[in-house]
């Protein structure tokens, strides 16, 4: 089949981008849209052009590196799924596909569709680990947790940070992703002698790395490509409101 | 500074404060909506004047009702102060944004929904609550048998600067209450005779309609009230009695006056 | 130079107690006086990063990504072996040990491995302490399952993405240190070369890869935790950034490579679908658990299937070859990796592969499904199903999946002894760059367990005993040495960038792929090795001057990075073959054509290839010179692997 793709294409941070037309013909429905970028890639390599940059890495869906803006949705229209996965048979002959990189104040554009992710690191930084040196820790059975906290704690531990959920909301809010990385540490019995200190810190950070406030859309939720659910956003709202409100240390 | 100034200077902070108000203000709906439905009573407008007097004349509601303004106030602010930020997370816009695809329409538009209320708030309360206040109204007497309460005879006395707001005198030989009150039932029945008039108010209770099927809910959620056990409940009160009776009720009161 | 590996003396199960006790200690109050670099931050690397600044070591780590957590050993699936016997099942170190060391084919130290089993208990407690989500019970234990061939269940697991979960927990704890000032990180770095002051590393060359500056670092120590080389196959399953570059500038700088023909290809992988193909993508063999690998008995009955004439659902019970277990009665679906992928080559070279390319066998479920239920079967492996119906649009719970194998772990890697040092003094190599504990075939499982094993409880130790001996005092980042590396890299940049000619980067390394898998893949003949051996120099040659680059220097420029990477892929690939061609006998993933028993099971030749092939670079297209590491066999007897 046969695609017309309108691509930003920006030089770097500085400077002011603008969409590129190109065709892409003879596109398998068996490849990926990574692999539709590679093509035309290789094409444009030929012809001496600069090829389009964008960040992937493991190609099946669980690095989180792949983002990509596809007709208006993060990781395109399909759910549950980041870019390296979709296949051009989502699409149909003669279609027009444009595409975007993730736009967010946060999320500084690098090239063309790439942009710098570091708030997402920057964030976890803060306060999202549990405080234990190498050695010196109890028996992994030592701390039994019902299973069905584990596989609550674990389903919010799916985040790949790919920051679909920024990319999707209208407001730019990084609330889904900084409540999955609380919500499993708070879930979780080794979570709790720092949860109220954890939640304050990354939600510190989160606010000033830029990203907008949560207006409960629920688009993030939709997008996400781990399906991770916004019940995270309220566990990390109660915790923060816990700890600034109602909690006595200033833990 | 302070914990609590830097609480609600947070992003989180900001929103419970939107959350507060908000869920404050969907209680004041409820009474203001129990009290609006004496106006369906067919007794001239007594019940409602008297219930007009209560509101305005009690002091414990009136503390209230400054609360009340307040919440309005400060949710504005905040939504505005909000809408700000939200708008520098996002210097450079999406050419295509597929919103329609990942989430409600409600919910993609509480500010324009929030400034039609706002709005209609401002000229609600300019003809009735400024009017009630500041105006020179007539007064309505009532003259109800007390053998026979469904008896009611009105008069209008002219705007009279030395009488009480509301009176009630029991005449036991006459076997009549005469009870006089500022008019405001009557300024209501006037305002509701005219056609646009009626449609800004039912505009504004669609709005209303949309901004709390999304409101209602998304308080809780900000608020981390999230038990799933209760969840279902909420999101109930949210859709049916926040979303569709209770503007339903309201618009109906302005359709009301005019078809009658 | 002789290579000495360092293995502590005495029984076997005494060999790291001792050891560590022997190890020279850093004063407390010296330790911030060191600055240690990691390069990559995986599991070996994160961890190891992440636990040497806990001990008060300034870390500076490296990685290409634009976040730690982005590392490859982020999509392992399956799970991390630990001798924590929690299923009273017959466990223990020695049984972990004995398995690893056999499933290796007896290519792999006594002493590392028994190291190994060893700690791989600590690595589960730590992981759980990290607020790691393993699977549990219902009462609120871990819970385990069987893996790869293993005939007790000691594999700890979270769903389908332990490798995600492990990562993010030594990901965190690099997160914890980078917080406190301890740990300095640097996101899309490449590393470009190491530097060496008087014979030992002293600090690496870096490419800013946004803005494509040129740096050196200087430290005490250098760490490469810099993963595997499978993408010298071009399709593999490793991620498209997964390179060589890292260990082979190490390798050219004196570091030896051990066993660099040592690959492991994976038998669950989705089957390649076109040229369009960018990589292969791995199902995780606990798939095997409950599939039944079959191909339809007669090459006939294939061809009908591959045209579309007749329907695998339709194709009758006695059709159907379930070829592993009619060859494997004891081990059936669960063989080993190296012997379910070989099987499956055998299958497709006889003409009896599946689909429309024909190269493919069946994973079917039905029987499962029928034994289960369609809901047991989706709750094990759901997302896996999803997967394998997102790429190929065909749903397996209806029909079976298509398989083939793919490249997907490099047991080989630069050579180090018991310290995890190279041959070069003060530069070390953990996880899946090194070549030290998976011997000539990887368990299932056991890569996460060695990345960990290594980062977390080995290198602290015995890095502590090379930074004793050469004392605090800091190092000259304007040492002449620094200088004269960061020209090298320069010009070489330079050169890369000079390259105007006609075929773009990808079609070199789609090449290079091709001939790889082709001669130096499941199966290899001396005659095909020789033949690829020639093909990569001509390939290689082409390359420096036929190959086009776009692009400047100063700016992000992927086109560079993936120049500079399939470079070194040309070169690693030639000394595959070579090490391929030296070892003359089968074992484990290396099978020699020439070598095998009557029943078509790898042969192996003990009396004169039980030892490590370490080799050393010599200069640009000049022969490597091998050097043999014997391999002593003290507590294990010496045996064909069966899995009849």
């Amino acid at each position: 089949m046969n695609l017309t793709l309108k691509v930003w294409r920006q030089k770097n941070a500085d400077t002011k981008g603008k969409f590129v037309t190109y065709q892409a013909d003879h596109v398998s429905p068996d490849m990926s849209f990574l692999e539709m970028l590679d093509v035309v890639n290789e094409d444009l390599t030929k012809k001496g052009d600069d090829p389009i940059h964008f960040d992937h890495d493991c190609r099946e869906g669980i690095c989180g590196a792949c983002s990509l803006h596809i007709n208006g949705r993060p990781h395109g229209p399909k759910q549950g799924i980041t870019t390296c996965q979709l296949h051009m048979r989502t699409f149909k002959d003669n279609d027009t596909v444009v595409i975007e990189p993730w736009r967010a104040e946060a999320f500084p554009v690098i090239k063309d569709l790439a942009v710098d992710r570091r708030a997402f690191d920057r964030i976890q930084a803060a306060g999202g680990f549990v405080s234990v040196n190498t050695g010196g820790v109890p028996d992994a059975n030592a701390i039994p947790i019902p299973k069905v906290i584990a596989d609550e704690a674990f389903n919010s531990a799916t985040c790949i940070g790919c920051g679909a959920c920024v990319a999707a909301c209208k407001n730019a809010s990084a609330m889904l992703f900084v409540s999955a990385k609380v919500s499993q540490l708070a879930l979780l019995p080794q979570g709790q002698p720092e949860r109220y200190r954890r939640v304050q810190a990354m939600v510190a950070q989160m606010d000033a790395e830029g990203f907008g406030s949560c207006t409960n859309t629920g688009a993030c939720e939709a997008e996400c490509p781990k399906e991770i659910s916004i019940t995270n956003i309220a566990r990390m709202n109660r915790d923060y409101l816990t700890a600034k409100l109602i909690k006595q240390e200033e833990a | 500074m302070s914990n609590f100034a830097k609480t609600f200077s947070s992003s989180l902070g900001k929103k419970l404060v939107m959350a507060l108000t908000g869920l404050f203000l969907c209680t004041f709906l409820i009474v203001h909506l129990i009290g609006n439905l004496q106006l369906f009573k067919d007794d001239a407008g007594q019940a409602f004047n008297a219930y007009a007097y209560f509101m305005t004349h009690f002091t414990p509601i009136k503390v209230v009702s400054y609360l009340l303004y307040a919440s309005i106030i400060i949710h504005a602010i905040y939504a505005l102060i909000i809408s700000i930020g939200n708008k520098k997370a996002r210097p450079v816009a999406y050419s295509v944004q597929a919103g329609s695809q990942n989430s409600p329409w409600t919910s993609r538009n509480m500010g324009i929904l929030g400034t039609i209320l706002l709005v209609f708030i401002v000229v609600h309360m300019g003809d009735f609550w400024w009017k009630y206040h500041n105006a020179e109204l007539p007064y309505a007497k009532y003259e109800i048998s007390l053998d026979n309460p469904n008896n009611i005879q009105v008069s209008e006395l002219p705007y009279d600067a030395n009488r009480l707001v509301h009176s009630e005198i029991t005449d036991l030989q006459a076997r009549k209450q005469v009870v006089i009150s500022k008019d405001l039932y009557k300024i209501v029945n006037n305002a509701f005779q005219t056609w646009w008039y009626v449609l800004l108010y039912v505009i504004a209770m669609a709005a209303l309609s949309f901004h709390l099927i999304h409101g209602f809910r998304s308080a809780f959620q900000t608020i981390g009230w999230n038990n799933s056990k209760y969840l279902p409940l909420v999101r109930f009160l949210g859709v049916w009695v926040f979303g569709v009776l209770v503007p339903i009720a309201f618009a109906a009161m302005p359709l009301y006056f005019f078809f009658k | 130079m002789k290579l000495d590996a360092k293995i502590p003396e005495g029984p076997l199960a005494g060999k790291w107690s001792k050891h560590k006790f022997n190890l020279k200690l850093v004063n407390p109050a010296n330790k911030r006086k060191y600055t240690v670099i990691v390069v990559g931050t995986g599991l070996a690397g994160a961890s190891a990063a992440a636990s040497l600044a806990e001990l008060g070591y300034n870390v500076k780590a490296f990685c290409y990504q634009d976040s730690p957590r982005r590392a490859h050993s982020i999509a392992a699936q399956g799970g991390i072996n630990a001798a924590k016997n929690y299923q009273n099942d017959g466990d223990s170190v020695h049984r972990l040990f004995y398995d690893t060391i056999k499933g290796g084919d007896y290519r792999a130290r006594e002493g590392n491995v028994y190291r190994l089993a060893e700690v791989s208990v600590n690595i589960i407690d730590q992981c759980v302490a990290q607020g790691v989500p393993f699977a549990r019970e219902y009462g609120g234990l871990l819970d385990n399952r069987s893996f790869g061939g293993s005939q007790v269940s000691r594999t700890f697991y979270a769903r389908g993405q332990t490798g995600q979960q492990l990562l993010l927990g030594a990901y965190s704890a690099l997160n914890r240190q980078i917080n406190l000032g301890k740990v300095k990180m640097f996101t899309r770095h490449e590393m470009m070369d190491v530097v060496k002051i008087e014979g030992e590393a002293k600090g690496i060359v870096t490419r800013d890869l946004i803005t494509g500056e040129i740096e050196t670092h200087a430290a005490h120590a250098v760490l490469l935790c810099t993963g595997g080389y499978g993408n010298v196959f071009y399709l593999s399953t490793n991620a498209m950034g997964c390179n060589v570059t890292a260990a082979w500038k190490a390798h050219k700088r004196g570091a030896y490579f051990a066993n660099p023909c040592f690959t492991q290809i994976h038998p669950t992988c989705i089957p390649v679908t076109g040229d369009h193909q960018s990589k292969l993508t791995l199902m995780s063999e606990s798939l095997r658990n409950d599939g039944r690998v079959w191909a339809p008995k007669t090459v006939e009955l294939a061809q009908k299937l591959r045209k579309g004439e007749l329907k695998v659902t339709d194709l009758k019970e006695d059709d159907r070859d379930y070829f592993l277990e009619r060859k494997y009665p004891a081990f059936g679906n669960l063989v080993p990796r190296d012997v379910a992928s070989r099987n499956a080559k055998e299958i497709v070279d006889e003409g009896r592969g599946v689909g429309a390319s024909g190269i493919a066998v069946y994973l079917d479920f039905a029987e499962a499904i029928g034994r289960l239920g369609e809901d047991a079967v989706r709750a094990r492996y759901g997302n896996l199903f999803d997967m394998y119906q997102q790429i190929t649009d065909e749903n397996p719970y209806k029909q079976p999946m298509r398989i083939y194998p793919a490249v997907h772990y490099t047991m080989g890697g630069l050579w180090v002894d018991y310290n995890l040092q190279t041959t070069v003094k003060g530069l070390y190599c953990l996880g899946e760059a090194n070549f030290s504990d998976h011997g000539a075939n990887r368990l299932g499982a056991s890569a996460l367990m060695q990345g960990l094993a290594d980062g977390y409880f080995v290198i602290p130790y015995t890095l502590g005993d090379y930074l004793a001996t050469i004392g605090p005092d800091a190092v000259d980042i304007k040492h002449i040495a620094f200088e004269d590396a960061k020209k090298s890299v320069v010009d070489r940049v330079n050169h890369l960038l000079s390259l105007k000619g006609t075929k773009t980067v990808n079609e070199y390394h789609r090449e290079l792929g091709h001939i790889m898998w082709e001669y130096c893949g499941m199966a290899r003949t001396e005659e095909g090795l020789i033949k690829a051996k020639g093909m990569i120099r001509e390939l290689r040659e082409d390359f420096w001057k036929n190959a086009m680059v776009s692009g400047t220097n100063n700016e992000f420029n992927q086109s560079l990075e993936n120049a500079g990477r399939v470079a070194d892929f040309l070169e690693l690939g030639e000394l595959m073959v070579d090490d391929a061609l030296n070892r003359k006998e089968s074992c484990g993933g290396h099978f020699r054509l020439e070598s095998q028993t009557e029943e078509g099971e790898a042969l192996r030749d003990d009396d004169n290839y039980a030892y490590a092939a370490a080799w050393e670079y010599k200069g640009d297209n000049q022969a490597e010179v091998l050097h043999k590491e014997e391999l002593v066999f003290e507590n294990v007897k010496l045996s064909q692997r069966s899995y009849k």
